[in-house]
């Protein structure tokens, strides 16, 4: 019997009333033998149309019926009967993950079913076993026997898509969507590619004689209907995501010799790259250009040698490079300024704010989408099954490495099940003491380094009072770098002391180590800018302290590239040469993932520092990424080897992405607002002399601004109210904390089902 | 439908668009890779079916343990033999694409596991799972010991209704909790 066109749908209506279902329901069973599959929370017609196809084939034959109806009572018998769960539980239940992929698989397993079971039947009654949830039963998939007749003979071919009425059903089905909608779900289909374009003919054709076709098809007239292909094309056309293809050939080539671990070390920087493009499109547009169409009167030509793009002075400190270039005109020579006044104090501030705040909306999406992949942040490592199913990478191409990965994985099996048969060992009390001690010493060899090395520079931030020439100036960078190079070396050295039990902690614990030295040493450096030299305003130092801050800043990030360059040069090649020469082990370097993203981060950060006072920075970072990233492969393939401890990739990119959001970018930010709010700038330079802070220069421009034009002064007052009236600030961050709380209790609840369910289980089998 | 000598009709490109997660350049580098691979004569017939053992010579799945899996659950010639047209090779790169879906992947890696094809996963099909994980030589491959305990308990963690076997939907289930598999479950051209 073929489907109707109008399906019945009040039986959702009591459960799923905040669901949306669609346009279609089930259908209405004449028997009224089946339950109505009741889960498809999503609004996935489509998979109800899936199961009532498979489901009505059987009822086209009454016969087939009636030996069905036997045994689906006998499969109801002996199925789990939960009859007693509440709506709410259902509704639940119904919206679990494993349960809408079980929905999305079962017109496919229908399919292999039929595909593999003509080598074990031979009679033309052919059983298919379908993995089934209704609504009464919905905790418990109900098996249940359907035959289709005359089938095994067409089986070995085409599989279920035999009988006419077969895909005629399975079209008017899909008919009932939407095309883009039906595509999507019939591409989501696990058939062979020649099924699905059979289904396409019949679902897009357009001389469907069949009533039902006509009535569900909105777009009867040839226009309208040449008018939606084009559309679908567009759609379907390049999509966006490939124009983020830059370096992918490379990538490719990394991944097949080094697996997805190394990969998330360049997939960062590359994302790191477009971040600071977007940054920097923005400053290069409303702030650059304008400036540098119209350079203030008094700078001059200076003489430029070599050491200065080293150290920042001379020419460049009179530069676009920096703040002090910049002019706190209002541009009005131009014939488009003359009649919109272009006012560069202003749009110094807006840029700056408005990009870090687009990038901070950037950085919380791609957070939230990478915790939602890999939900289990702060899991350790995860149970046997999964490391069997879900471990072999299938992007490792080359053979030397699908060795090594052979061997991680299988030393890393035989680690967990060693495990699990020494659990029940306990230590004795001597080791356990001693392995304390240990910690407690490693623990302390490196926060005590980490405290002498701020305390270093500190002091000599501190003495470096006097004005400095040439290449002088960069050796507070320098020991800054120098103590970032050396200080992870002493940090290995303990982790290897200490042998953590699982890696997970291990990479956690260095990790977290890197971290406190890098914000120890920063924060000293901020410290020391906005608390005296900002403060102080010193005219021996420098006479405008914002290019002081911004050249050090420059400074900084030049001297860690160096280093990077070094270290790459020095800990890579040199070792594997002398490794291989001199000591004659077989073994290269290996890649230290966690270290050298823990290096991306502080450079970004630094950028992120120092665009207020070198709106230009960005730039050098991307120049210097680029770089980065081609020295890093070469030296990876010349070099390192893979690793032979298991990474766990989508796991540790959240932790980088959440790494790079927290400490880095919020730290920039609540920097670059003190700065801001609070810190008076320098009186003979740049765009906001004599005002007593830069926030000053918005209000005066809003005043201005306020008599032109109407809406800016409506804007205005809605600011103050918005700022002065607290309960504004605290109505959003309540209604913030109420959602968090509603989340945090479904989660719960739905742990709480899977532990009742589990229960059930076992006591049943 | 199947390629006509060493063009791609532009209707068929369009509708492989729309019927696989590949993108446009993507079809035509497979069809490009795809053609390579046939002998000159076999280039000018209308569907042209290639021999497994000219798929494994692609750099991509030469030293893949599971290459022969894969070839014969892609293929849909009459034996199983594992050779593929062009629209089974389609088939098999947008499974292993970047945008497929979890589903999908998870029901071909399903396929791919079970090595009788009879639906589940029992414990052959596990003991030579492992087996091609872990490799061939001999300090790599488990113990009989080893490999006993090993699958009894991925049989206690994924079997939920504990008939010795792991069927589709609780292979799934574990699938879903891995974050990794998505991206793991990769081969790009």
């Amino acid at each position: 019997m073929a489907n109707g066109g109008s399906f019945n749908v009040n039986i959702y209506e009591e459960d799923y009333d905040y669901e949306n279902l669609g346009e279609s329901g089930p259908s209405q069973d004449p028997f009224q033998l089946f339950k109505e599959p009741a889960c498809n929370v999503q609004g996935n017609p489509g998979d109800i149309q899936m199961e009532m196809f498979t489901k009505n084939s059987d009822t086209s034959d009454s016969e087939s019926t009636s030996s069905s109806k036997e045994s689906y009572n006998g499969c109801r018998l002996r199925s789990l009967q939960r009859n007693n769960w509440s709506a709410a539980t259902r509704r639940v239940l119904s919206s679990m993950p494993s349960r809408k992929i079980g929905l999305h698989s079962s017109a496919g397993m229908a399919v292999r079913e039929t595909c593999a079971l003509p080598t074990h039947q031979t009679s033309s009654r052919v059983s298919l076993h379908i993995p089934r949830v209704t609504q009464d039963d919905i905790t418990s998939p109900e098996f249940e026997e359907i035959s289709t007749e005359d089938e095994a003979n067409n089986l070995a071919g085409s599989g279920l898509w035999c009988t006419e009425t077969n895909k005629e059903q399975l079209v008017s089905d899909l008919r009932g969507l939407s095309e883009s909608e039906g595509l999507r779900k019939l591409r989501a289909m696990p058939l062979s590619l020649a099924d699905k374009m059979e289904i396409r003919k019949h679902f897009f054709s357009p001389l469907a004689k069949n009533l039902v076709i006509n009535r569900n098809f909105p777009c009867r007239n040839l226009p309208c209907m040449y008018l939606s292909r084009m559309w679908r094309h567009c759609r379907y056309a390049p999509r966006f995501s490939t124009s983020l293809k830059l370096w992918n050939s490379s990538m490719k080539k990394l991944s097949g010799r080094y697996g997805t671990g190394v990969l998330s070390y360049f997939t960062f920087l590359r994302t790191l790259l477009f971040i600071n493009l977007l940054f920097f499109i923005t400053t290069f547009l409303f702030l650059v250009l304008p400036q540098a169409i119209h350079p203030p009167p008094d700078s001059h030509g200076e003489s430029f040698s070599w050491i200065e793009i080293f150290t920042g002075m001379g020419y460049l400190s009179r530069s676009l490079m920096f703040y002090g270039y910049y002019s706190n005109i209002t541009i009005k020579t131009t014939s488009i300024t003359s009649m919109v006044p272009y006012c560069i104090p202003t749009a110094y501030f807006f840029t700056i704010t408005i990009s870090f705040f687009i990038i901070c909306i950037i950085l919380v999406y791609s957070m939230s989408k990478s915790f939602g992949k890999s939900f289990q942040v702060f899991k350790s490592d995860g149970n046997l099954s999964e490391n069997v199913f879900c471990s072999w990478d299938f992007k490792v191409t080359k053979k030397p490495s699908i060795r090594l990965q052979s061997e991680k994985i299988s030393t890393q099996l035989k680690e967990q099940l060693s495990e699990l048969a020494s659990r029940e060992e306990e230590r004795t009390l001597m080791q356990r003491f001693r392995n304390f001690l240990v910690h407690v010493a490693a623990w302390f060899i490196c926060l005590a380094s980490i405290f002498f090395s701020a305390l270093g520079v500190y002091f000599l931030s501190k003495t470096i009072s006097k004005v400095l020439q040439n290449l002088d100036l960069l050796f507070m960078a320098a020991v800054v770098s120098g103590f970032n190079l050396l200080l992870p070396g002493i940090f290995n050295f303990c982790a290897w002391m200490e042998k953590h039990n699982s890696p997970c902690t291990r990479v956690y614990v260095s990790i977290f180590r890197n971290l406190l030295l890098k914000i120890s040493l920063v924060i000293i450096l901020c410290y020391h800018w906005l608390g005296k030299i900002a403060v102080e305003q010193d005219p021996q130092v420098s006479k405008c302290w914002e290019n002081f801050v911004g050249q050090e800043l420059y400074r900084l990030l030049l001297m860690d590239f160096i280093f990077t360059v070094l270290y790459t040069f020095l800990g890579e090649f040199v070792w594997r040469i002398f490794s291989q020469k001199i000591l004659r082990k077989n073994r290269k370097p290996v890649f230290d993932i966690a270290r050298n993203v823990l290096e991306l981060i502080y450079g970004q950060t630094l950028t992120w520092l120092g665009v207020l006072f070198a709106p230009l920075l960005p730039a050098v970072q991307i120049a210097k990424l680029f770089v980065l990233f081609y020295m890093k492969k070469n030296s990876l393939m010349l070099n390192c080897q893979a690793s032979k401890k298991p990474w766990r990739a989508t796991h540790m990119t959240t932790a980088f992405i959440t790494l790079l959001f927290f400490p880095s970018f919020l730290g920039a930010a609540v920097f670059v607002a003190y700065t801001v709010w609070k810190i008076k700038p320098s009186s003979g330079c740049g765009p906001f002399r004599n005002l007593t802070s830069m926030l000053e220069s918005v209000k005066l421009w809003a005043e201005r601004m306020k008599d032109h034009h109407q809406i800016l002064s409506w804007l205005f007052r809605a600011y103050n109210a918005f700022t002065d009236n607290p309960i504004f600030l605290f109505m959003p961050s309540g209604l913030f904390l109420l959602l968090i709380y509603f989340r945090i209790q479904v989660v719960d609840g739905q742990r709480r089902i899977i532990r009742r369910l589990e229960k059930q289980i076992d006591d049943v089998s | 439908m199947g390629t006509t000598a060493s063009q791609l009709p532009k209707e068929s490109l369009s509708e492989y668009q729309e019927l696989t997660f590949l993108t446009k350049q993507e079809i035509l580098l497979a069809h490009r890779r795809f053609t390579e691979l046939l002998e000159g004569d076999e280039r000018n017939h209308p569907n042209p079916r290639v021999p497994m053992d000219a798929i494994l010579t692609l750099t991509e799945l030469k030293s893949n343990p599971f290459k022969k899996r894969i070839c014969q659950v892609f293929s849909t010639s009459e034996n199983r033999d594992g050779s593929l047209t062009f629209e089974d090779f389609l088939d098999l790169l947008s499974a292993f694409s970047d945008s497929a879906t979890l589903e999908i992947k998870s029901h071909y890696a399903f396929r791919i596991f079970d090595f009788d094809d009879d639906g589940t996963l029992d414990y052959g099909d596990l003991e030579k799972l492992v087996n091609c994980l872990t490799g061939e030589t001999a300090d790599t491959r488990l113990s009989s010991e080893e490999m006993r305990q090993l699958i009894s308990n991925i049989l206690d963690e994924s079997d939920i209704d504990k008939d010795g076997t792991v069927n589709l939907s609780e292979f799934q289930h574990v699938i879903s909790r891995s974050p990794d598999f998505v991206s793991s479950f990769k081969i790009v051209l």
